[in-house]
């Protein structure tokens, strides 16, 4: 079957490191990303079902990768080789459609007792992502022995399964993954004034979720492109300003005052959603004292002058994931806010370079999500 | 003009096909535009009045002499409180050639004062809102010796409306407006208010109830309603901001406040007989062999240099007025009398309304004197003070399309204009109808603690300053139909809310939407001021 295969090679990650500089997305046509027509994953246990993308979302973290900017972090809660995608709706064999929770937790991976955060049903933070009957991996996406999104086929563990209302659309189901990281930023944002950094796809859901979910009075949204002004308007944000102007808005906002060229307050929260030096800088510069900069967008390495933090008592605290709970609210989300809308091209597997291509200009091509569309293949029906 | 024949009124062309093509200020560069025949008519300010030969005695027989009042001299006595206010750094545009006026005027006062004994004497730049004056701008405006005699000592400074302890209430008028002055001003046994008159809406009880006051007083006529009710401001007698001011400066007259008013009127000598830049007082078709030369080579020149560049070159331009006329005395009767002094350089007569308006906008604005002439101030340039430069009826009609010239960067000076670039990117991103933006943003810029602190100790402009700006054109917004930019920045243009056109050609087929194809067009050929008569 075909399938978008990510392999360990690492002159063409290297290749895809240096093309990725120069013009993003290039590395799915320099890198070890390769279309290649490979057997289905085998059933891991009775638990697992076969699993059929209808669409399959490229995410930040999917174009980090392919571009060679992702950390080696990774490196041993990854399995090579692993088929990419992870923002998945699917057919299941009984005919029924479910979207995919993609984390690899310690129920999916069959070990008991499973650990404290599962446990607690914090599934993000599993401390067993490497280890139990599975390959090492985050996530589905990531893992050598469940396939992946961009493929034809997949497995998926019953724990793995959400389902979806028949008469939600394909492309708002398809949304549900995004937003549920987005949801679960927002529930924890209770303040005054949030900053959202970003307006590609998550800093758009973002917005939408902090106003759904979020305690938060004012949202001031950055955006660089038309477009994304004007979904970060419509999904509920108060202000919204290009980057250079972000620190001018926060300041008139929150009624600070300035310090050579520090604000004396500042934001109460701030949700990065770029995750890159500039974003965390700008995100220091506007967060206010003893105030938290929440990172939802997936970071790399960054150069960053903390000494702001030390002296305002700053922090810089992660965001990662989801739990299931996270995805019932993002059902909810998907439907009231139509974000099913803010996918914007769907392409053939075929078409890979061109579909990475747009997914990593989405901002000035004035698209948001991009996604493959699995539903015409006709390798489909024998599997 | 040649300065030994009288000078010529302002006229009205009527633009056929021998009419050469006009010239049209740009921000820092001109354009020449041919503008369509048969159709078409051009507005040209007054040549020069001819200056007093004698200003400082006449500034001295003005102060002897007063309408309605005693003579400063007998004002004047040992012991006594005086202040001496005088106009900021927004008047005159350009700035003047030295000796500036108010040093003049400033002079001669101090010197009955000092003959009469006083020795309490402080001099305040009355600048209401505006961004304080520096060192150097001060000098200019009063002279060295008085500089140097006062500022040392700290009795000579900028007004400080936001001062808690140097403003005071002195009332209310009828209509619930607050009126508010300068401590020290209010507290003096006499106000000589030192005023040069470069339009018809500067002067009279404006000089002290605006240039000495704050927010509190100011918000009650510097509003929407205000100006959209102001047809128009250069004519107060059809003014709502006048009025206020009046009913304003009858409180202070009221509460005590003793005023001696000094008013002076330059002539359209802005741009010199002789020199780079006669030929901009000059009609195109008298243009020399010299003047076409001087035009050509300073187009190529401009073009080669950044806008710093070019900026500073302008900004150094002080222009070579002179004293057409000085009263003084009591505010009202004096006011009279300067304001047909205005009138007698810069109205013209002009019959009916046109369907498109057309004015070149130049580098300058009351706002950005040694500074940058950003969006804001160009929207109020062309809609606030030029479009309403006019009495009777406007130039162009109801439902028409104003069509200007400016390259409209989207460049702002921080130091002078912070409030600016806030209001630039947060409001106007959100609305440019001047009412909501009043309703929504107003209260929230005027009381920013950060503008406010960077009014008092930097050089920048109030943060509700750039609001004023808006709502001075909020009259030409409501009359409109349509504006244009042309040669402007794509996106400052847009963000103002008007429409980008590339050359004069684009921009009349774009105003063709509107007001049809056989549109009339009357151009204001300004500056040299002309304001018109529309009859």
């Amino acid at each position: 079957m075909k399938a978008l295969v990510f392999e360990r090679k690492i002159a063409k990650f290297a290749a895809a490191t240096v093309a990725g500089r120069f013009a993003p997305g290039s590395g799915a046509k320099f890198g070890p990303l390769k279309l290649k027509d490979v057997d289905a994953p085998e059933l891991l246990g009775p638990d697992w079902v076969r699993f059929k993308p209808r669409l399959s979302g490229i995410c930040g973290s999917d174009l980090a990768t392919i571009d060679g900017h992702s950390s080696r972090y990774f490196e041993p809660i990854v399995s090579f080789p692993f088929v990419l995608g992870h923002e998945v709706v699917g057919d299941l064999p009984d005919g029924s459609r479910a979207v995919l929770v993609p984390v690899l937790h310690c129920a999916v991976r069959g070990i008991s007792p499973v650990c404290t955060a599962c446990a607690a049903g914090n599934i993000n933070l599993c401390e067993r992502i490497a280890f139990g009957h599975l390959e090492p991996g985050l996530q589905s996406g990531f893992c050598s022995d469940t396939g992946g999104g961009w493929s034809i086929a997949m497995v998926a563990h019953k724990d793995q399964l959400f389902a979806i209302p028949a008469e939600l659309a394909d492309e708002a189901a398809v949304m549900i993954e995004p937003a549920a990281c987005a949801v679960h930023a927002a529930r924890k944002v209770h303040c005054d004034t949030a900053v959202v950094i970003g307006s590609g796809t998550l800093g758009l859901l973002t917005v939408a979720a902090l106003r759904a979910y979020g305690n938060v009075r004012t949202i001031i949204a950055t955006a660089k492109y038309r477009e994304q002004r004007a979904h970060a308007r419509a999904l509920g944000a108060d202000t919204v300003v290009e980057p250079a102007e972000l620190a001018r808005a926060v300041r008139s906002h929150t009624k600070s005052m300035i310090i050579g060229t520090q604000l004396t307050g500042g934001a109460d929260c701030v949700v990065d959603c770029v995750g890159s030096t500039a974003s965390l800088t700008q995100a220091l510069d506007v967060v206010g004292p003893g105030r938290d900069v929440l990172v939802v967008g997936m970071p790399a390495h960054v150069h960053l002058d903390l000494t702001t933090l030390w002296h305002r008592e700053t922090a810089i605290r992660g965001c990662y994931a989801y739990t299931r709970d996270d995805f019932t609210a993002a059902l909810a989300l998907v439907q009231q806010a139509n974000l099913g809308s803010l996918v914007s091209s769907c392409y053939p597997l075929d078409r890979y370079e061109d579909a990475i291509t747009h997914a990593a200009n989405a901002g000035p091509r004035g698209a948001v999500k991009i996604a493959f569309d699995l539903r015409t293949e006709k390798q489909r029906k024998d599997y | 003009m040649a300065k030994h024949r009288p000078p010529r009124p302002g006229f009205v062309l009527d633009v056929d096909k021998s009419t050469p093509p006009i010239l049209f200020h740009h921000g820092d560069g001109f354009r020449l535009e041919k503008l369509p025949a048969g159709r078409s008519r051009v507005l040209y300010p007054a040549e020069p009045l001819a200056g007093l030969s004698d200003p400082e005695g006449s500034i001295r027989n003005a102060l002897l002499h007063p309408i309605d009042h005693d003579p400063l001299p007998a004002l004047l006595r040992p012991g006594m409180k005086l202040t001496i206010a005088f106009d900021d750094i927004s008047l005159p545009l350009p700035p003047m050639r030295k000796p500036d006026i108010r040093q003049r005027v400033i002079e001669c006062v101090l010197d009955m004062a000092a003959e009469a004994g006083v020795d309490d004497v402080h001099i305040i730049a009355a600048l209401a809102l505006h961004r304080r004056m520096t060192e150097a701008e001060l000098r200019h405006a009063v002279g060295d010796r008085v500089y140097d005699a006062f500022a040392p000592r700290g009795l000579l400074y900028n007004h400080d409306a936001e001062d808690p302890d140097g403003m005071v209430i002195l009332g209310e008028t009828p209509h619930g407006e607050t009126v508010q002055m300068n401590r020290r001003a209010a507290e003096s046994d006499l106000i000589v208010y030192v005023n040069i008159n470069l339009v018809a809406m500067d002067g009279g009880w404006k000089s002290t109830a605006t240039g000495l006051s704050g927010y509190a007083a100011l918000k009650h006529h510097h509003n929407v309603h205000t100006m959209v009710h102001s047809r128009s401001f250069m004519d107060q007698h059809k003014s709502e901001l006048h009025k206020s001011n009046w009913r304003q400066g009858k409180v202070l007259r009221d509460a005590g406040v003793k005023i001696f008013q000094i008013e002076t009127t330059v002539n359209n000598n802005t741009f010199g007989y002789d020199g780079p830049l006669a030929f901009l007082q000059k009609r195109e078709w008298e243009w020399s062999a010299r003047d076409r030369a001087q035009f050509v080579s300073m187009q190529a020149g401009l073009k080669v240099l950044s806008g710093r560049a070019k900026r500073k070159i302008f900004q150094s331009w002080l222009a070579p007025y002179e004293l057409t006329s000085v009263q003084a005395g009591e505010v009202e009767a004096v006011h009279k009398v300067t304001t047909e002094n205005v009138y007698r350089q810069q109205l013209v007569s002009i019959e009916g309304q046109a369907d498109i308006l057309t004015m070149g906008l130049p580098y300058i604005c009351p706002y950005n004197v040694n500074s940058i002439m950003n969006p804001i101030l160009v929207m109020c340039l062309g809609l606030g003070y030029f479009f309403n430069m006019y009495r009777n009826k406007p130039l162009v009609r109801e439902g028409g399309v104003l069509i200007m010239t400016h390259p409209t960067p989207w460049e702002f000076n921080p130091v002078h204009h912070p409030s600016y670039i806030d209001f630039f990117e947060q409001v106007l991103a959100d609305t440019t109808d001047p009412a909501e933006i009043e309703k929504k943003y107003e209260k929230q810029y005027a009381e920013d603690e950060w503008y406010i602190h960077l009014y008092r100790t930097s050089y920048a402009y109030h943060g509700v300053h750039p609001f004023y700006m808006w709502y001075w054109g909020a009259h030409a917004m409501d009359h409109l139909g349509r504006v244009i930019i042309v040669g402007g920045d794509q996106r400052a243009v847009r963000r103002l809310g008007f429409m980008p056109a590339s050359t004069l050609q684009d921009a009349l087929e774009m105003a063709s939407d509107v007001v049809g194809r056989d549109a009339t067009i009357t151009h204001l050929h300004n500056p040299p001021i002309v304001m018109a008569d529309v009859i």
